[in-house]
Protein backbone atom coordinates (compact mmCIF):
# COMPACT_ATOMS: atom_id res chain seq x y z
CA UNK A 1 0.00 0.00 0.00
CA UNK A 2 1.16 3.59 -0.99
CA UNK A 3 0.67 6.44 0.90
CA UNK A 4 1.61 9.28 -1.40
CA UNK A 5 2.88 8.63 -4.89
CA UNK A 6 5.88 10.88 -3.92
CA UNK A 7 8.01 7.51 -3.19
CA UNK A 8 11.03 6.81 -5.31
CA UNK A 9 12.12 3.44 -6.38
CA UNK A 10 16.07 3.03 -4.82
CA UNK A 11 18.47 2.83 -7.94
CA UNK A 12 20.51 -0.02 -7.34
CA UNK A 13 22.37 0.21 -10.26
CA UNK A 14 26.29 -0.09 -9.87
CA UNK A 15 28.04 2.91 -9.96
CA UNK A 16 30.71 4.13 -13.02
CA UNK A 17 33.89 5.04 -12.14
CA UNK A 18 33.35 8.92 -12.75
CA UNK A 19 30.76 8.34 -9.88
CA UNK A 20 32.99 5.87 -7.61
CA UNK A 21 35.95 8.70 -6.96
CA UNK A 22 33.12 10.95 -5.26
CA UNK A 23 34.60 13.95 -6.72
CA UNK A 24 31.24 15.45 -7.94
CA UNK A 25 29.93 15.22 -4.81
CA UNK A 26 32.61 16.44 -2.59
CA UNK A 27 32.62 19.37 -4.67
CA UNK A 28 29.00 20.32 -4.32
CA UNK A 29 29.66 19.22 -0.75
CA UNK A 30 31.99 22.00 -0.49
CA UNK A 31 29.91 24.19 -2.03
CA UNK A 32 27.30 24.36 0.70
CA UNK A 33 30.26 24.82 2.97
CA UNK A 34 31.71 27.60 1.43
CA UNK A 35 28.16 29.30 0.70
CA UNK A 36 27.62 29.40 4.79
CA UNK A 37 30.87 31.99 5.00
CA UNK A 38 28.94 34.43 3.18
CA UNK A 39 25.45 34.20 5.41
CA UNK A 40 24.40 35.19 8.52
CA UNK A 41 26.36 34.34 11.62
CA UNK A 42 23.69 31.59 14.13
CA UNK A 43 26.46 31.75 16.56
CA UNK A 44 27.20 34.81 18.98
CA UNK A 45 30.71 35.78 21.43
CA UNK A 46 28.46 34.75 24.20
CA UNK A 47 30.32 36.45 27.33
CA UNK A 48 30.80 39.72 25.34
CA UNK A 49 27.86 39.85 23.31
CA UNK A 50 24.20 38.77 25.10
CA UNK A 51 21.54 37.86 23.20
CA UNK A 52 17.73 40.00 23.97
CA UNK A 53 15.79 37.39 25.83
CA UNK A 54 12.11 37.45 24.85
CA UNK A 55 9.82 39.62 26.87
CA UNK A 56 7.73 36.78 28.13
CA UNK A 57 11.17 34.90 28.97
CA UNK A 58 11.39 33.00 32.57
CA UNK A 59 14.20 33.46 34.18
CA UNK A 60 15.87 33.72 37.31
CA UNK A 61 12.96 35.00 40.29
CA UNK A 62 13.09 38.52 41.77
CA UNK A 63 11.34 39.57 44.95
CA UNK A 64 9.58 42.91 44.27
CA UNK A 65 9.30 46.12 46.52
CA UNK A 66 6.83 48.65 46.81
CA UNK A 67 7.57 52.37 45.51
CA UNK A 68 8.61 53.73 48.65
CA UNK A 69 11.19 50.76 48.74
CA UNK A 70 9.25 48.18 51.14
CA UNK A 71 9.11 44.47 50.50
CA UNK A 72 6.15 43.35 49.18
CA UNK A 73 6.25 39.58 49.95
CA UNK A 74 3.70 38.48 52.73
CA UNK A 75 4.68 35.27 53.41
CA UNK A 76 1.23 33.77 51.96
CA UNK A 77 2.42 30.80 50.63
CA UNK A 78 0.57 30.65 47.91
CA UNK A 79 3.61 30.75 45.76
CA UNK A 80 4.89 27.87 47.91
CA UNK A 81 1.84 25.75 47.44
CA UNK A 82 1.30 26.73 43.55
CA UNK A 83 5.56 25.45 42.82
CA UNK A 84 5.45 22.05 40.94
CA UNK A 85 8.71 21.24 42.07
CA UNK A 86 8.17 22.71 45.78
CA UNK A 87 11.16 24.74 45.63
CA UNK A 88 10.02 27.58 47.52
CA UNK A 89 10.31 27.59 50.73
CA UNK A 90 9.39 30.67 53.59
CA UNK A 91 9.32 31.20 57.35
CA UNK A 92 6.43 34.24 58.28
CA UNK A 93 7.25 36.74 60.67
CA UNK A 94 5.54 39.78 62.13
CA UNK A 95 6.43 42.98 61.79
CA UNK A 96 7.32 44.65 64.86
CA UNK A 97 6.94 48.71 65.67
CA UNK A 98 9.49 50.33 63.96
CA UNK A 99 9.57 48.44 60.91
CA UNK A 100 6.80 49.66 58.61
CA UNK A 101 9.44 51.56 56.61
CA UNK A 102 10.85 47.67 55.38
CA UNK A 103 7.47 45.78 54.69
CA UNK A 104 4.76 46.40 53.23
CA UNK A 105 1.92 44.32 55.21
CA UNK A 106 1.94 43.24 58.95
CA UNK A 107 3.17 39.93 58.20
CA UNK A 108 6.04 39.52 56.06
CA UNK A 109 8.80 36.41 54.93
CA UNK A 110 11.51 36.68 57.59
CA UNK A 111 13.40 33.62 55.82
CA UNK A 112 12.64 33.15 52.09
CA UNK A 113 14.27 30.41 49.53
CA UNK A 114 14.19 29.29 46.27
CA UNK A 115 15.76 26.28 45.64
CA UNK A 116 17.50 26.80 42.21
CA UNK A 117 18.10 22.66 41.70
CA UNK A 118 14.32 21.80 42.07
CA UNK A 119 13.38 25.32 40.04
CA UNK A 120 11.62 24.14 36.78
CA UNK A 121 11.17 28.36 36.08
CA UNK A 122 7.65 27.58 35.01
CA UNK A 123 5.99 30.92 36.23
CA UNK A 124 3.64 29.70 38.74
CA UNK A 125 4.95 31.49 41.46
CA UNK A 126 4.63 34.68 39.62
CA UNK A 127 0.96 34.23 38.45
CA UNK A 128 -0.12 32.76 42.09
CA UNK A 129 1.20 36.09 43.74
CA UNK A 130 -1.40 38.27 45.12
CA UNK A 131 1.26 40.82 46.26
CA UNK A 132 2.85 41.70 42.98
CA UNK A 133 6.09 40.52 45.01
CA UNK A 134 7.58 37.94 42.86
CA UNK A 135 8.22 37.79 39.38
CA UNK A 136 10.36 36.40 36.76
CA UNK A 137 13.27 38.52 35.48
CA UNK A 138 15.49 38.43 32.15
CA UNK A 139 18.47 36.55 33.39
CA UNK A 140 19.23 32.94 34.42
CA UNK A 141 20.90 31.62 37.60
CA UNK A 142 23.89 31.62 36.91
CA UNK A 143 26.30 28.28 36.96
CA UNK A 144 27.88 26.79 40.35
CA UNK A 145 30.43 24.57 41.50
CA UNK A 146 28.43 23.38 44.25
CA UNK A 147 25.02 22.61 45.49
CA UNK A 148 24.74 24.93 48.04
CA UNK A 149 25.01 28.43 45.87
CA UNK A 150 21.90 27.39 44.16
CA UNK A 151 19.98 27.78 47.41
CA UNK A 152 18.93 31.54 47.10
CA UNK A 153 18.14 33.36 49.80
CA UNK A 154 16.04 36.58 50.36
CA UNK A 155 19.22 38.64 49.90
CA UNK A 156 19.69 37.17 46.88
CA UNK A 157 16.45 37.37 45.27
CA UNK A 158 15.34 40.96 46.57
CA UNK A 159 15.36 43.73 43.93
CA UNK A 160 17.65 46.26 44.44
CA UNK A 161 15.64 49.43 46.78
CA UNK A 162 14.43 51.68 44.47
CA UNK A 163 14.66 54.96 46.45
CA UNK A 164 18.56 54.21 47.60
CA UNK A 165 20.08 52.92 44.41
CA UNK A 166 17.30 53.66 41.59
CA UNK A 167 19.44 52.66 38.51
CA UNK A 168 20.16 49.18 40.50
CA UNK A 169 16.24 49.05 40.23
CA UNK A 170 15.79 49.99 36.96
CA UNK A 171 18.25 47.61 35.78
CA UNK A 172 16.90 44.75 37.66
CA UNK A 173 12.98 45.74 36.05
CA UNK A 174 14.41 45.21 32.88
CA UNK A 175 12.47 45.07 30.10
CA UNK A 176 9.69 44.26 32.46
CA UNK A 177 9.02 48.15 32.99
CA UNK A 178 8.38 48.58 29.22
CA UNK A 179 6.22 45.91 29.26
CA UNK A 180 3.92 47.67 32.02
CA UNK A 181 4.24 50.95 30.50
CA UNK B 1 -46.52 2.87 69.21
CA UNK B 2 -48.81 5.94 69.81
CA UNK B 3 -45.87 8.34 70.39
CA UNK B 4 -44.38 7.37 67.76
CA UNK B 5 -43.42 10.69 65.69
CA UNK B 6 -44.90 11.18 62.44
CA UNK B 7 -42.08 12.23 59.58
CA UNK B 8 -42.58 15.31 57.72
CA UNK B 9 -42.01 15.06 53.78
CA UNK B 10 -39.75 17.95 52.53
CA UNK B 11 -38.65 18.37 49.09
CA UNK B 12 -35.55 20.32 48.84
CA UNK B 13 -34.20 20.85 45.47
CA UNK B 14 -36.41 18.25 43.99
CA UNK B 15 -34.87 15.36 46.83
CA UNK B 16 -37.68 14.84 49.05
CA UNK B 17 -36.32 13.60 52.54
CA UNK B 18 -37.96 12.73 55.95
CA UNK B 19 -37.07 14.73 58.89
CA UNK B 20 -38.72 14.81 62.28
CA UNK B 21 -40.92 18.23 63.27
CA UNK B 22 -38.86 20.96 64.00
CA UNK B 23 -36.27 20.78 61.86
CA UNK B 24 -35.16 23.86 60.30
CA UNK B 25 -34.95 24.22 56.40
CA UNK B 26 -30.76 24.22 56.98
CA UNK B 27 -30.55 20.94 58.80
CA UNK B 28 -32.88 19.21 56.02
CA UNK B 29 -31.27 20.32 53.43
CA UNK B 30 -27.30 19.32 55.02
CA UNK B 31 -29.15 15.79 55.61
CA UNK B 32 -29.21 15.61 52.04
CA UNK B 33 -25.82 17.12 51.69
CA UNK B 34 -23.56 18.38 48.96
CA UNK B 35 -24.79 21.44 46.70
CA UNK B 36 -27.91 21.26 47.86
CA UNK B 37 -27.15 22.72 51.23
CA UNK B 38 -27.31 26.13 51.79
CA UNK B 39 -23.83 27.88 53.34
CA UNK B 40 -24.21 29.38 56.70
CA UNK B 41 -21.73 32.17 57.98
CA UNK B 42 -23.89 33.00 61.04
CA UNK B 43 -25.63 29.80 61.82
CA UNK B 44 -24.34 27.16 64.14
CA UNK B 45 -25.77 24.02 65.98
CA UNK B 46 -24.45 23.46 69.38
CA UNK B 47 -24.76 27.54 69.79
CA UNK B 48 -29.04 27.70 70.93
CA UNK B 49 -29.93 30.81 69.45
CA UNK B 50 -27.69 31.54 66.38
CA UNK B 51 -28.33 32.09 62.89
CA UNK B 52 -30.82 34.37 61.20
CA UNK B 53 -27.72 37.68 60.68
CA UNK B 54 -25.70 36.63 58.10
CA UNK B 55 -28.46 35.98 55.31
CA UNK B 56 -26.04 33.63 53.16
CA UNK B 57 -28.80 30.71 53.66
CA UNK B 58 -32.06 32.59 52.19
CA UNK B 59 -33.83 29.49 50.21
CA UNK B 60 -37.12 29.94 48.05
CA UNK B 61 -40.48 28.43 49.44
CA UNK B 62 -42.04 27.34 46.27
CA UNK B 63 -44.86 25.86 48.41
CA UNK B 64 -45.52 26.11 52.08
CA UNK B 65 -46.97 22.26 53.10
CA UNK B 66 -49.70 20.28 52.09
CA UNK B 67 -52.25 22.04 54.24
CA UNK B 68 -51.81 25.12 52.68
CA UNK B 69 -49.18 25.48 49.54
CA UNK B 70 -49.08 28.70 49.15
CA UNK B 71 -45.40 29.65 48.09
CA UNK B 72 -43.68 32.11 51.19
CA UNK B 73 -43.99 35.52 49.51
CA UNK B 74 -39.92 36.60 50.69
CA UNK B 75 -37.17 33.92 50.57
CA UNK B 76 -36.26 32.94 53.75
CA UNK B 77 -33.49 32.25 55.87
CA UNK B 78 -33.53 28.54 56.14
CA UNK B 79 -31.90 27.82 59.37
CA UNK B 80 -34.78 30.12 61.21
CA UNK B 81 -37.70 28.29 58.84
CA UNK B 82 -38.69 24.89 60.06
CA UNK B 83 -39.87 22.84 57.86
CA UNK B 84 -43.73 21.75 57.13
CA UNK B 85 -45.33 18.75 56.24
CA UNK B 86 -45.55 18.15 52.28
CA UNK B 87 -43.06 21.64 51.72
CA UNK B 88 -40.88 22.24 48.55
CA UNK B 89 -37.95 24.47 48.85
CA UNK B 90 -35.73 25.33 46.17
CA UNK B 91 -31.82 26.19 46.59
CA UNK B 92 -30.09 25.90 43.86
CA UNK B 93 -32.70 25.43 41.61
CA UNK B 94 -33.86 28.68 42.16
CA UNK B 95 -32.22 31.79 40.44
CA UNK B 96 -33.83 33.88 42.56
CA UNK B 97 -31.95 32.67 45.92
CA UNK B 98 -28.81 32.56 43.67
CA UNK B 99 -29.26 36.16 42.98
CA UNK B 100 -29.78 37.00 46.69
CA UNK B 101 -27.33 35.13 47.76
CA UNK B 102 -24.68 36.75 45.27
CA UNK B 103 -25.96 40.23 46.57
CA UNK B 104 -25.10 38.75 50.28
CA UNK B 105 -21.89 37.90 49.40
CA UNK B 106 -21.39 41.82 48.43
CA UNK B 107 -22.77 43.22 51.31
CA UNK B 108 -20.60 41.17 53.68
CA UNK B 109 -17.18 41.78 51.11
CA UNK B 110 -18.13 45.23 51.16
CA UNK B 111 -15.75 46.04 54.77
CA UNK B 112 -14.11 43.24 54.30
CA UNK B 113 -10.19 44.25 54.08
CA UNK B 114 -9.64 40.85 51.70
CA UNK B 115 -5.87 40.46 53.71
CA UNK B 116 -6.03 36.92 52.99
CA UNK B 117 -2.72 37.20 52.52
CA UNK B 118 -2.37 37.62 55.53
CA UNK B 119 -5.05 36.26 57.62
CA UNK B 120 -4.50 33.17 59.68
CA UNK B 121 -8.59 31.92 58.89
CA UNK B 122 -6.97 31.67 54.50
CA UNK B 123 -7.72 28.18 53.63
CA UNK B 124 -10.47 27.32 55.74
CA UNK B 125 -12.15 30.85 55.89
CA UNK B 126 -16.09 30.37 55.28
CA UNK B 127 -16.37 33.21 53.54
CA UNK B 128 -13.66 32.70 51.29
CA UNK B 129 -15.44 30.09 50.18
CA UNK B 130 -18.49 31.55 49.70
CA UNK B 131 -16.90 34.40 47.75
CA UNK B 132 -15.10 31.87 45.68
CA UNK B 133 -18.56 31.08 44.95
CA UNK B 134 -21.12 33.99 44.93
CA UNK B 135 -18.62 36.41 44.78
CA UNK B 136 -17.71 39.30 42.26
CA UNK B 137 -14.51 40.05 40.55
CA UNK B 138 -14.75 43.03 41.66
CA UNK B 139 -16.19 46.10 43.74
CA UNK B 140 -18.81 48.39 43.40
CA UNK B 141 -18.25 50.19 46.76
CA UNK B 142 -16.69 53.33 46.02
CA UNK B 143 -15.98 54.23 49.64
CA UNK B 144 -12.94 53.83 52.38
CA UNK B 145 -13.86 50.29 54.46
CA UNK B 146 -14.28 51.01 57.80
CA UNK B 147 -11.62 50.75 59.92
CA UNK B 148 -10.88 50.33 64.16
CA UNK B 149 -9.49 50.65 67.13
CA UNK B 150 -7.09 47.77 67.87
CA UNK B 151 -8.34 45.94 70.44
CA UNK B 152 -6.24 43.55 72.67
CA UNK B 153 -7.97 40.59 74.11
CA UNK B 154 -5.38 39.19 75.97
CA UNK B 155 -2.25 36.69 74.81
CA UNK B 156 -4.45 34.22 73.76
CA UNK B 157 -6.70 35.68 71.02
CA UNK B 158 -5.96 38.24 68.60
CA UNK B 159 -8.90 39.63 67.11
CA UNK B 160 -9.30 41.67 63.64
CA UNK B 161 -12.28 43.74 63.61
CA UNK B 162 -11.96 44.56 60.10
CA UNK B 163 -12.92 41.29 59.11
CA UNK B 164 -15.54 40.65 61.38
CA UNK B 165 -18.68 40.00 59.60
CA UNK B 166 -20.43 40.49 63.05
CA UNK B 167 -22.29 36.82 62.96
CA UNK B 168 -22.53 36.58 66.84
CA UNK B 169 -21.35 33.09 67.06
CA UNK B 170 -18.62 34.42 69.54
CA UNK B 171 -20.52 36.09 71.58
CA UNK B 172 -23.29 32.67 71.93
CA UNK B 173 -19.89 30.52 72.64
CA UNK B 174 -18.66 33.16 75.74
CA UNK B 175 -22.46 32.48 76.81
CA UNK B 176 -23.70 29.32 76.61
CA UNK B 177 -19.97 27.56 76.63
CA UNK B 178 -18.10 29.61 79.33
CA UNK B 179 -19.24 30.82 83.09
CA UNK B 180 -18.81 34.49 82.35
CA UNK B 181 -19.11 36.46 79.02
CA UNK B 182 -16.74 39.45 79.09
CA UNK B 183 -17.09 40.38 75.57
CA UNK B 184 -19.89 41.74 72.86
CA UNK B 185 -20.95 43.61 70.28
CA UNK B 186 -20.73 47.53 70.99
CA UNK B 187 -22.32 50.27 68.92
CA UNK B 188 -24.61 49.99 66.45
CA UNK B 189 -24.70 50.04 62.46
CA UNK B 190 -21.45 50.61 60.66
CA UNK B 191 -19.60 51.32 64.35
CA UNK B 192 -20.90 47.64 65.59
CA UNK B 193 -17.54 45.94 66.90
CA UNK B 194 -16.76 43.26 68.71
CA UNK B 195 -15.26 44.35 72.18
CA UNK B 196 -15.02 44.24 76.04
CA UNK B 197 -15.73 47.54 76.53
CA UNK B 198 -13.90 48.17 79.26
CA UNK B 199 -10.13 46.69 78.51
CA UNK B 200 -10.63 43.21 79.74
CA UNK B 201 -9.23 40.16 78.52
CA UNK B 202 -11.32 37.07 77.45
CA UNK B 203 -8.74 34.44 79.70
CA UNK B 204 -12.03 32.31 80.69
CA UNK B 205 -11.20 28.53 80.64
CA UNK B 206 -13.45 27.49 77.47
CA UNK B 207 -13.19 31.15 75.71
CA UNK B 208 -10.09 29.71 73.21
CA UNK B 209 -13.42 28.25 71.46
CA UNK B 210 -14.29 31.34 69.89
CA UNK B 211 -11.51 30.65 67.40
CA UNK B 212 -13.32 27.97 66.08
CA UNK B 213 -16.86 28.99 65.85
CA UNK B 214 -15.41 32.43 63.54
CA UNK B 215 -16.54 31.69 60.25
CA UNK B 216 -13.91 34.68 59.08
CA UNK B 217 -10.35 35.64 60.43
CA UNK B 218 -11.79 38.06 62.64
CA UNK B 219 -10.59 35.90 66.08
CA UNK B 220 -7.51 34.05 65.44
CA UNK B 221 -5.19 31.83 67.46
CA UNK B 222 -2.04 34.21 68.81
CA UNK B 223 0.02 30.92 69.76
CA UNK B 224 -0.60 30.23 65.95
CA UNK B 225 -0.35 33.85 64.50
CA UNK B 226 1.97 33.75 61.24
CA UNK B 227 3.80 30.75 61.60
CA UNK B 228 2.68 28.74 59.36
CA UNK B 229 -0.29 28.63 56.29
CA UNK B 230 -2.94 26.05 57.63
CA UNK B 231 -2.14 24.23 54.20
CA UNK B 232 1.27 23.28 55.22
CA UNK B 233 0.07 21.82 58.19
CA UNK B 234 -0.66 18.28 58.36
CA UNK B 235 -4.23 17.87 60.89
CA UNK B 236 -3.79 14.96 63.13
CA UNK B 237 -6.53 13.72 65.32
CA UNK B 238 -5.30 12.88 68.77
CA UNK B 239 -6.87 12.71 72.32
CA UNK B 240 -5.46 13.42 75.91
CA UNK B 241 -6.67 13.11 79.51
CA UNK B 242 -8.11 16.73 80.21
CA UNK B 243 -9.88 16.83 83.51
CA UNK B 244 -11.57 20.04 82.11
CA UNK B 245 -12.81 18.86 78.95
CA UNK B 246 -13.04 16.09 76.19
CA UNK B 247 -9.20 16.18 75.29
CA UNK B 248 -10.43 15.30 71.51
CA UNK B 249 -8.66 17.63 69.34
CA UNK B 250 -7.31 17.85 66.03
CA UNK B 251 -3.22 19.26 65.97
CA UNK B 252 -2.04 20.78 63.16
CA UNK B 253 1.37 19.65 62.97
CA UNK B 254 4.75 20.70 60.82
CA UNK B 255 7.17 17.79 61.09
CA UNK B 256 6.53 16.47 64.87
CA UNK B 257 5.47 20.01 65.45
CA UNK B 258 2.51 20.90 66.70
CA UNK B 259 1.71 24.27 65.88
CA UNK B 260 -1.87 24.49 66.30
CA UNK B 261 -4.64 22.89 68.19
CA UNK B 262 -8.30 23.50 67.79
CA UNK B 263 -11.54 21.16 68.22
CA UNK B 264 -12.79 18.42 65.43
CA UNK B 265 -14.91 19.82 62.97
CA UNK B 266 -17.50 18.05 60.76
CA UNK B 267 -17.98 18.78 56.93
CA UNK B 268 -20.00 21.90 57.83
CA UNK B 269 -16.88 23.67 59.84
CA UNK B 270 -18.63 22.97 62.91
CA UNK B 271 -17.84 21.53 66.15
CA UNK B 272 -18.31 17.45 66.41
CA UNK B 273 -19.92 15.64 68.85
CA UNK B 274 -17.54 13.81 70.70
CA UNK B 275 -19.19 10.11 71.48
CA UNK B 276 -21.56 10.89 74.43
CA UNK B 277 -23.25 12.95 71.68
CA UNK B 278 -22.44 16.38 73.18
CA UNK B 279 -20.48 18.97 71.47
CA UNK B 280 -16.88 18.55 71.57
CA UNK B 281 -15.69 21.95 73.36
CA UNK B 282 -11.86 22.07 74.06
CA UNK B 283 -10.39 23.94 77.02
CA UNK B 284 -7.63 26.66 76.92
CA UNK B 285 -5.07 24.54 78.24
CA UNK B 286 -5.15 21.68 75.99
CA UNK B 287 -5.35 24.24 72.49
CA UNK B 288 -2.69 27.19 74.17
CA UNK B 289 -0.76 25.36 76.43
CA UNK B 290 -0.30 21.51 74.88
CA UNK B 291 1.84 22.22 72.00
CA UNK B 292 4.56 19.37 72.49
CA UNK B 293 3.83 15.76 70.54
CA UNK B 294 4.52 14.25 73.87
CA UNK B 295 1.70 15.42 75.55
CA UNK B 296 -1.22 13.94 72.78
CA UNK B 297 -2.46 10.68 72.03
CA UNK B 298 -1.85 10.98 67.98
CA UNK B 299 -4.89 9.02 66.46
CA UNK B 300 -3.96 9.34 62.74
CA UNK B 301 -4.47 11.93 60.20
CA UNK B 302 -7.32 13.74 60.07
CA UNK B 303 -9.75 12.96 57.28
CA UNK B 304 -10.02 16.31 54.94
CA UNK B 305 -12.23 16.41 51.90
CA UNK B 306 -9.81 15.86 49.00
CA UNK B 307 -11.80 19.20 47.40
CA UNK B 308 -9.99 21.17 50.46
CA UNK B 309 -6.58 22.30 49.59
CA UNK B 310 -5.73 21.27 52.89
CA UNK B 311 -5.74 18.08 51.85
CA UNK B 312 -3.48 18.58 49.15
CA UNK B 313 0.01 16.21 50.40
CA UNK B 314 -1.74 14.66 53.17
CA UNK B 315 -1.31 10.84 52.35
CA UNK B 316 -4.19 8.37 54.14
CA UNK B 317 -2.28 5.25 55.60
CA UNK B 318 0.97 6.74 54.70
CA UNK B 319 4.19 4.37 55.68
CA UNK B 320 7.20 6.20 55.82
CA UNK B 321 9.89 4.25 54.37
CA UNK B 322 13.06 2.93 56.30
CA UNK B 323 16.55 3.98 55.06
CA UNK B 324 17.33 1.04 52.73
CA UNK B 325 20.99 2.16 51.81
CA UNK B 326 22.42 1.35 54.91
CA UNK B 327 20.73 -2.14 54.68
CA UNK B 328 21.84 -3.07 51.26
CA UNK B 329 25.27 -1.59 51.59
CA UNK B 330 26.66 -3.07 54.52
CA UNK B 331 25.70 -0.69 57.11
CA UNK B 332 27.62 2.01 54.91
CA UNK B 333 25.05 5.04 55.17
CA UNK B 334 24.90 6.94 51.30
CA UNK B 335 27.07 10.21 50.94
CA UNK B 336 25.07 12.95 51.43
CA UNK B 337 26.03 15.90 49.00
CA UNK B 338 24.38 18.42 50.78
CA UNK B 339 22.35 18.37 53.79
CA UNK B 340 19.96 21.20 53.36
CA UNK B 341 19.97 22.10 57.55
CA UNK B 342 23.46 23.41 56.53
CA UNK B 343 22.29 25.95 53.57
CA UNK B 344 19.06 26.64 54.39
CA UNK B 345 17.31 28.83 57.43
CA UNK B 346 14.05 27.55 56.41
CA UNK B 347 12.78 24.47 59.33
CA UNK B 348 15.83 25.10 61.13
CA UNK B 349 15.84 22.16 63.49
CA UNK B 350 16.75 24.77 66.21
CA UNK B 351 14.00 26.77 65.70
CA UNK B 352 10.75 25.62 67.41
CA UNK B 353 7.97 27.91 66.61
CA UNK B 354 5.52 25.97 68.55
CA UNK B 355 7.34 27.14 71.36
CA UNK B 356 7.03 30.33 70.94
CA UNK B 357 4.15 32.11 72.62
CA UNK B 358 3.10 34.85 69.97
CA UNK B 359 4.39 35.23 66.79
CA UNK B 360 7.82 34.54 65.69
CA UNK B 361 10.11 38.04 65.31
CA UNK B 362 12.43 38.42 62.46
CA UNK B 363 15.17 37.57 65.23
CA UNK B 364 13.76 34.48 65.66
CA UNK B 365 15.35 32.78 62.54
CA UNK B 366 18.59 34.89 62.81
CA UNK B 367 19.68 32.78 65.71
CA UNK B 368 21.53 29.90 63.91
CA UNK B 369 23.36 33.15 61.48
CA UNK B 370 24.57 34.64 64.44
CA UNK B 371 26.10 31.66 66.25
Amino acid sequence: MQLTNRAKPVDRKPMTWLESIYLWNIGKGMLITLSHFFKKKATIQYPEKKRTFSQVFRGLQVLNRDEEGRERCTACGLCAVACPAEAITMEAAERQNGEEHLYREEKYAAKYEINMLRCIFCGYCEEACPKDAIYLSQTFAPANYGRSGFIYKKEDLLIPDPIKDPEGYKKALGERSKLKD
Amino acid sequence: MADEIKLFKVTIDNITVEVPPGTSILQAARKIGGDVAPPAMCYYTPLKGSGGKCRTCLVEVAAGSTADPRPMPKLVASCRTNVMDGMVVKNITSPKVMDARNGVVEFLLINHPLDCPICDQAGECHLQDLSYEHGKESTRYEFKKRTFKKHDLGKYIQLHMTRCILCYRCVFTADQVTNNRVHGVLDRGDHSEIATYIKMSLDNDFIGNVIDVCPVGALTDKTFRFKNRVWFTKPVDAHRDCPTCCGKVTLWQRGDEVLRVTARKDQWGEIMNTEDGKPGWICNECRFEKKKTSDWVIEGVMKVSRHSVISANKYINAVKPEETVAAVMGGRAPKLLMDIHNVSDINDPDVDLSLIQGPATGKVFEKKSKS
